[in-house]
């Protein structure tokens, strides 16, 4: 901030100075000073509209036609394809499916990633270790991770039914093929956020706890009342990542449909396909583009209109303001 | 977060595509120029490696390159974008028998190969893969035929002396004429092994009854010949349905697809007795049956005598700069000499009829299936299908429908409510 000159032009003293040259200098400072923020800001904002807006707009003039890439038609359908959308029960059904994923999935994990980070936090050897270690399941090759969960949920020679001595039909079940899934997704995702909470732990101050301490506060009755609380921006923020992510759950539903033969159909009865899994079936599978991009605009609507609630029901059970 | 990676990908495939696209098109290739490179888009095995140098020699100038992408599934997006975009193609496309039908909408944007000299080789080709490449007017030819997959039945000696049914080809073959036949040494077999199912899934049988009854029936399927649904109305495509349903029915599939890892993993146990072979499926077994299933395979002909599942076609997008050059490679690759030659390198199964009476190829046996004589079985099969018009909806009519029969052998759909859940999965696929 420094390097930006906010000295005002000043007077003209010198020999040389014309009225006309003296008053082109001030409007050049005038500028540097009014508009010289926005151009350092600007890059950010030029390459959202290229990447970020232009798509936006874009999928939204596609979701208004009946578009197919592979067959070349592209007709005006206007709202047609919202229309169909909301009498369409495979749309509901796989919003169902990616609520229940959403929910099964986010709320252990953020609780298992608080309780993680409250662990790491405390002082043990190789602490760096550990802490690095969390977040190795995010690195691991998602061909690996197929593979490995594949062999743990398979209904006829699966690992997990072999040691429960069970026959949990783990795919074709619908509540079951949510909770393999969300196993998933909570194996690579809680050690980020818990990486995440950690941060912010080790900005709370070390003499509220010394204070409580001293007072006979538990490490329990530490944890809940003062950590938790003092984390509440980060959770708040943890809580709408998951939610953007949760809705737009792709990779582990694909992953996890490794016998069927189209792995968008989210098995059989679609009973584990996710509205993002439909969206790109529509679009690139059956020559749907203009359903698609529909889709995916609801799906945004959608996204936006849950981290509302999420925000409002966090900052709610916070209590106070 | 997640969902956009994937995305992001594609943006950038798609950016690095146009980028090569881009930086090829510009080196001067104007049609004075004599020396010029030929793409080719293929994906999996087309085994045409070896054959392109005999295209070079009597081109002199013309280099040709081939880009393989090893899935199908990579391959149909990039070709969507290159076709829908108008740049970024090959010179010559491989069409899947699943895309051909979609592609034949706008088959304005192909060469047509007619215009070429290819209705000369109109004999020399099986009378349906011929037809499927054809506008249905008849006018323009989009598509040359290459490989066809025709539709034998792999079965299982062992389970079967087991099951104290004939383990002799010829002999198993007479089990089942018919397909009701069919279930019925399956009810006997599994009558006598327990665990293990008949069948390794429902996709074949009703691929192959479709197009069966079809073929002899009204002569298409799901779409009638002006592309109108009928689906519903359809009694070959009914009498089909119910054939394939009657084996979910007696739970004699194991309800898996074909190379998932679970099926991987079942063909080294004793999961199930026969398995639809495709002569591309030969390999497949080969290699996840292993060491387990060493002599215990052979190969028999399919109930109903005939059937193919999958081959392709090589099309010339007209975006292409070299369209007279393309069309005579396509048609090079597509000629006996060249469909043998790639039957020797990947064991594609020819759907040129010289080809196949080539020794080479009538001839050929496979050890691994008990010697059997898989190059006479596979002509016959296939030289008895009948022709059948596709709609462009074709393949996501029979996903949907596949899948209804598969939740039928799960016990998420009752067979009495089969039908008319079948009926609303194609009507919603047929959009």
């Amino acid at each position: 901030m420094t390097s930006v000159d906010t000295r005002p032009a000043r007077p003209v003293d010198r020999a040389g100075g014309t009225p006309r040259a003296e008053r082109r200098r001030a409007l050049l400072a005038r500028l540097d000073l009014k508009a010289s923020p926005y151009a350092f800001v600007a890059p950010f904002f030029v390459v959202f509209l290229v990447f970020g807006g232009y798509p936006l707009v874009y999928t939204l003039w596609v979701s208004l036609h009946d578009w197919g890439l592979a067959s070349g038609t592209r007709e005006w359908a206007g709202f047609g394809n919202y229309g169909y959308l909301f009498g369409d029960d495979q749309f509901w059904h796989a919003l169902v499916n990616t609520l229940g994923i959403f929910v099964l999935s986010t709320v252990p994990q953020l609780l298992l990633a608080l309780l993680l980070a409250n662990t790491l936090n405390r002082r043990m050897r190789a602490a760096t270790v550990f802490r690095i270690g969390v977040v190795a399941p995010l690195i691991t090759s998602m061909a690996a991770v197929a593979i490995v969960f594949g062999q743990l949920f398979d209904t006829h020679y699966g690992f997990i039914n072999w040691i429960l001595h069970t026959d949990i039909e783990w795919h074709t079940n619908r509540l079951w093929s949510w909770t393999a899934i969300s196993v998933m997704v909570d194996w690579r995702w809680t050690g980020y956020n818990a990486l995440i909470f950690l941060a912010a732990m080790q900005a709370i101050p070390k003499d509220l706890y010394e204070a409580a301490a001293i007072d006979g506060a538990s490490r329990m009755r530490q944890f809940w009342q003062i950590t938790v609380p003092l984390l509440r921006p980060t959770i708040l923020f943890t809580v709408i990542i998951s939610t953007i992510g949760g809705l737009q759950l792709f990779t582990e539903p694909v992953l996890f449909a490794n016998d069927t033969a189209n792995r968008m159909d989210g098995g059989a009865t679609h009973q584990f396909q996710t509205l993002t899994l439909y969206m790109y079936d529509n679009a690139f599978g059956h020559d749907r583009y203009g359903y698609g991009a529909a889709i995916a605009w609801v799906l945004f609507l959608l996204i936006i209109v849950f981290s509302l609630l999420n925000f409002l029901f966090i900052r709610r059970a916070g209590g106070t303001r | 977060m997640r969902g956009y990676r994937l995305r992001t990908a594609a943006v950038l495939a798609a950016a690095g595509v146009l980028a090569a696209a881009c930086g090829g098109g510009g080196g001067g290739d104007s049609k004075s120029d004599k020396n010029f490179t030929l793409t080719v888009d293929v994906f999996g095995e087309f085994g045409y490696e070896t054959l392109y140098k005999g295209f070079e020699q009597s081109h002199p100038g013309v280099t040709v390159k081939q880009r393989k992408v090893s899935s199908l599934d990579d391959y149909k997006p990039r070709l969507q974008q290159w076709i829908a975009t108008g740049s970024g193609a090959g010179d010559v496309v491989a069409l899947e028998e699943g895309i051909l039908p979609t592609y034949m909408q706008q088959r304005t944007k192909f060469v047509n190969l007619f215009d070429y000299g290819a209705r000369s080789m109109q004999s020399d080709f099986l009378p349906w893969k011929w037809q499927l490449g054809l506008s249905p007017d008849g006018s323009q030819l989009v598509g040359l035929g290459t490989d066809v997959g025709p539709l034998a039945m792999c079965y299982r000696k062992d389970l079967f002396k087991k099951a104290g049914l004939p383990t002799e080809r010829d002999e198993v073959a007479k089990l089942w004429p018919t397909w009701d036949q069919f279930l019925a040494t399956g009810q006997k077999f599994q009558g006598k092994v327990s665990g293990a199912k008949w069948l390794d899934g429902p996709t074949a049988v009703l691929r192959a009854t479709v197009l069966q009854n079809a073929g002899s029936g009204p002569g298409y399927s799901f779409f009638d010949k002006d592309d109108k649904f009928v689906f519903d109305t359809n009694p070959a495509v009914k009498q089909a349905f119910d054939t394939a349903l009657k084996f979910e029915q007696n739970k004699m599939t194991a309800d898996m697809s074909i190379f998932t890892p679970p099926w991987q993993t079942a063909l080294k146990r004793d999961t199930f007795a026969t398995v639809p072979c495709p002569s591309w499926m030969l390999g497949g077994i080969k290699q996840f049956s292993g060491d387990f299933g060493k002599g215990k395979w052979d190969v028999a002909t399919t109930p109903g005598g005939s059937g193919y599942w999958g081959g392709s076609w090589l099309a010339v997008p007209k975006q292409s700069k070299h369209q007279k050059a393309a069309a005579e490679l396509a048609q090079y690759l597509t000629s006996a000499q060249s469909q043998v030659g790639a039957f020797k390198d990947k064991d594609t199964f020819p759907s040129n009829v010289k080809a196949e009476q080539d020794p080479a190829v009538s001839g050929a046996s496979n050890d691994y299936f008990s010697g059997a004589p898989t190059g006479k079985i596979f002509g016959q099969l296939v030289a008895s299908v009948k022709p059948v018009h596709l709609g462009p909806k074709n393949e996501d009519v029979r996903q949907a429908v596949e899948n209804v029969l598969i939740a039928v052998g799960q016990g998420h759909v009752k067979p009495e409510e089969a039908w008319g859940k079948a009926v609303e999965a194609a009507k919603k696929a047929a959009r």
